[in-house]
């Protein structure tokens, strides 16, 4: 859809604001709610997998890069701030804060996705990647590729939710500046801090299940 | 579409003469066009699903393998389940019906998110296109059940260029059961109050918990596959150290519940239709609308009944097969109810009133069948056999179809403005009830004698309950034709249809027929319980309605 | 049509920062925890499975802030938590009787014997 300069009105077949918000609002937590499921598919083969080969996923997990994983941590967790803090200069009409804290939000994604990108790529380098070529130093090799699958994967899918995520917030910043939302009419800025913030939530538990494991083995 | 004036209440502009462009159907976001283009779609579907379930009936008329080598005969069955299952029964009622109806119900001008609906047709059709594409190209051979190891590392037809296809119409299916969801929460006209809806939309938003929370799991569960496949790493393949029976959990816990979105709404048509044809208030309002959410929730509960010989652990199986019998019950409320509406009701058998009661029987056996197959005991002697056959198209065509065709009929009046011959279409929901229990009752024989599903040879003592079953499938088919017949039929010579030709209560019918762009001229205002039929009003019957 | 459905109007920017300190210092601590190993000042348990818990109350935490304050649920409507509620449920479903079947392999032989 083509970004208009007016401001979003009431669709047609609403009778409110006050129901169009509440509608927004239902819709994207029951997205959410798939969300969950879809996830959660991945968070059960983690927890099946990860009981069968406890010792082997500890031994993997310490080849993860501790360091570049807390730094994304805390990047996320900050693009959460930055994000919940544009649905709020939306809310309170502040055009220019907006449009600053999506900007913001952004640029921590891209760190993110920045640092992401280099953990992947010293994988490759250390044939940590499954298939083939996987060659891994620990007792069990077949089940340490099975850690490194479901790594590839968890944070495979939430790097897509990222990047789906990023091309919406750019896809944001002409309407936002253009003062299309308004404090009335802004549930589209809600709807996606919601998406993001749920986003964050994910790394929240893959942070501790994917790199955590197995420190207290000693590295 | 006739443009010759006649005298009637309803305004001349409806949803479908006003404007006759592709480009105005193609991209309407409107939910009554939407549903049409539904319909369209289903039915290419269904024919295509028909077609291969002819073949099939055609090769098991004798023992030997004469039309088709088991090759062909495996992609034949697989791709009549993934078309009959995932691009049919699914979307049926709720993606037409539910969709045109829901909104009229409730008193809406649409549904909540009109663009998002129109988006879960197209979904629907990229998906099916893949799909159809793949069997162009060869068909897959792993059943519709995608069984790994078998489907990541054996089969060679195009499993991942139908994974993608089932993938992305699983997303139609999640953003179809999200709309109507917010619908009924928050788009009910006033004094439309939760107990005051009708059977139908409860029914709708019980299946829609199931769409939105149990359909992502198979789609993670299609993308693990088609990685394992495409890849060659995984988390299911023994090879890495994975678990096929992992998959199968992760398989059924939708594909179990997948079940209950196909039979759920196909009975929320049938509470409609008894009801009205018994003109009887329904008995047990309460318990039917809450038994439906109770289906819903317990539905997720018993997937493992389809683990019982796989590797799964004894005590889960044991839980499972109680909790499988435990779902029973709130089908068995809704049986019940619907009997005590008919009793001392004034039946009138008009055609959608013959499928309501055509539904009660067949659904009364592919129920109870199903206890039988929930005991582990039993499961395991029939396990692989026709009986399991006989049981889910008992379930799954014969109910949900026949639920599907009856609420066709009773609301064709409405969605097209025509009547149909009455005459005819009673004589086609005959021939569709006694074509299907001459096709699957024998299948239930066989499967008992010990003939395995899934073969396209058998043992010749078979051959006089499989030649019995063909035969009734001949008759099925024509059962089917029919309907298509005079429903065109009647789209041009049809005669006008009233607003309420069957004194139904319930707000669709106080709309238009067919209904006006935004659905009412003014929002309704609701002030009375669903199906108050006082006594001795007018019975359909006494209504000229039909040529 | 002015619609409010936060009646206390919009949360401070203070509130933000502090769950987001909020955050960070958990995130600390989990980081911290996962070196200590209960198992050898613990009688010992099934697995690490000392580890996993802290790790897993410390996620849980961390994502009910974000949850109630960053995503608002503490202002939400009644319907808003059940779905939440819900999700989480089915979610617990696949999770409960799946690992049923795992956790209870071998403890019965097959049927018939």
């Amino acid at each position: 859809m083509a970004s208009e300069p007016k401001a979003a009105p009431l669709a047609h077949h609403f009778d409110s604001y006050l129901q169009q918000k509440e509608s927004a609002s239902l819709g994207m937590w029951l997205f959410l709610g798939q969300e969950i499921m879809f996830f959660g598919g991945l968070f059960l083969a983690y927890t099946v997998y990860r009981w069968r080969y406890a010792s082997a996923f500890a031994a993997a997990s310490n080849d993860l890069d501790l360091r570049l994983g807390l730094l994304n941590t805390v990047v996320l967790i900050g693009s959460s701030l930055t994000i919940a803090l544009a649905v709020r200069s939306a809310h309170l009409g502040k055009r220019k804060d907006l449009v600053g804290f999506l900007l913001a939000t952004l640029a921590l994604g891209g760190v993110f996705l920045g640092v992401k990108s280099i953990e992947y790529a010293q994988k490759f380098a250390h044939h940590l990647v499954p298939g083939p070529h996987f060659r891994f130093e620990g007792a069990d090799p077949t089940q340490a590729q099975m850690f490194f699958t479901l790594y590839f994967f968890m944070t495979g899918l939430h790097a897509l939710h990222m990047i789906v995520g990023m091309a919406i917030l750019v896809w944001m910043l002409r309407p936002a500046a253009q003062g299309r939302w308004t404090p009335d009419n802004h549930n589209f800025v809600e709807g996606f801090g919601l998406y993001w913030h749920f986003v964050d939530i994910i790394w929240i538990f893959l942070f501790p299940l994917l790199y955590l494991i197995g420190r207290h083995h000693g590295a | 579409m006739s443009e010759t004036v006649t005298a009637s209440e309803a305004p001349r502009e409806n949803y479908l003469n006003r404007d006759h462009s592709v480009a105005s159907w193609l991209l309407t976001r409107d939910h009554k066009r939407i549903a049409i283009l539904y319909l369209i779609g289903i039915s290419i579907f269904f024919a295509l699903g028909g077609l291969m379930a002819v073949l099939i009936r055609a090769e098991l008329a004798t023992p030997q393998g004469d039309l088709f080598p088991a090759d062909v005969y495996n992609r034949l069955f697989t791709m009549h389940g993934i078309l009959m299952i995932f691009f049919f029964l699914i979307p049926s009622i709720p993606a037409v019906l539910g969709n045109f109806l829901i909104p009229l119900m409730v008193g809406a001008k649409d549904l909540a998110f009109p663009r998002i609906n129109l988006l879960s047709w197209y979904l629907y059709m990229v998906g099916a296109s893949f799909t159809f594409v793949s069997m162009l190209w060869g068909g897959i051979d792993t059943g519709w059940t995608f069984y790994t190891p078998l489907s990541t590392t054996f089969a060679t037809g195009q499993v991942l260029l139908t994974a993608v296809g089932i993938f992305i119409a699983g997303f139609s299916s999640i953003l179809t059961g999200l709309n109507f969801i917010v619908t009924i929460h928050r788009m009910r006209a006033p004094g439309l109050t939760w107990f005051r809806l009708p059977l139908f939309v409860w029914a709708h938003y019980a299946t829609s918990i199931i769409q939105v929370l149990g359909t992502p799991v198979i789609a993670i569960t299609i993308l693990l596959v088609g990685a394992e496949r495409l890849f060659h790493i995984g988390v299911f393949d023994p090879k890495y150290g994975g678990d096929p029976v992992l998959f199968q959990h992760l398989f059924w816990f939708y594909s179990h519940p997948a079940v209950y979105i196909m039979i759920l709404p196909a009975m929320g048509v049938i509470s409609e239709l008894v009801t009205c044809f018994s003109r009887k208030k329904i008995f047990g309002y309460h318990f039917i609308a809450l038994s439906s959410l109770a289906i819903a929730v317990l539905g997720f509960l018993v997937w493992g009944h389809h683990l019982f010989i796989s590797g799964q652990s004894v005590v889960a199986g044991t839980i499972f097969s109680f909790l499988s019998m435990f779902v029973a019950v709130p089908s068995a409320v809704k049986v019940f109810n619907w009997t005590a509406t008919l009793y001392k009701g004034s039946v009138s058998l008009e055609t959608p009133m013959l499928y309501a009661l055509g539904f009660i029987g067949v659904f009364l056996i592919g129920g109870l069948t199903g206890v039988m197959l929930a005991t582990l005991g039993i499961d395991i002697h029939v396990h692989d056999t026709y009986f399991i056959v006989a049981h889910f198209h008992y379930v799954m065509v014969g109910s949900a179809i026949m639920g599907y065709l009856g609420g066709m009929h009773f609301w064709w009046p409405k969605i097209t403005g025509r009547l149909y011959p009455a005459f005819i279409s009673k004589v086609a929901a005959v021939v569709v009830f006694i074509g299907f229990n001459v096709t699957f009752l024998p299948q239930f024989i066989l499967g008992y004698l010990g003939m395995p599903r899934r073969y396209h040879t058998y043992a010749p003592e078979f051959q006089t309950w499989n030649v019995m079953s063909s035969a009734g499938a001949t008759v099925l088919g024509i059962g089917y034709l029919l309907p298509v017949l005079y429903l065109l039929w009647s789209l041009k010579y049809g005669e006008k249809a009233p607003a309420n030709p069957w004194h139904a209560t319930g707000l669709e019918w106080q709309t238009a027929s067919p209904p006006p762009l935004e659905n009412f001229e003014v929002t309704p205002v609701v002030t009375e319980d669903p199906y108050s039929y006082p006594d001795g009003t007018l019975r359909p019957k006494e209504v000229p309605v039909g040529v | 049509m002015r619609t409010d459905t936060n009646p206390h109007g919009v949360d401070p920017v203070r509130m933000y920062v502090s769950i987001f300190g909020g955050l960070m210092a958990l995130t600390a601590l989990t980081v911290g925890v996962s070196f200590i190993d209960f198992a050898h000042h613990l009688p010992s348990g099934w697995l690490n499975v000392y580890n996993d818990a802290a790790a897993m109350a410390i996620a849980l935490s961390k994502a009910l802030l974000v949850v109630t304050f960053f995503m608002h649920v503490r202002h939400a409507t009644r319907l808003t938590k059940i779905v939440i509620a819900g999700s989480m449920t089915f979610f617990l479903f696949l999770f409960a009787f799946t690992l049923a079947d795992y956790f209870s392999r071998g403890w019965l032989g097959p049927p018939g014997k």
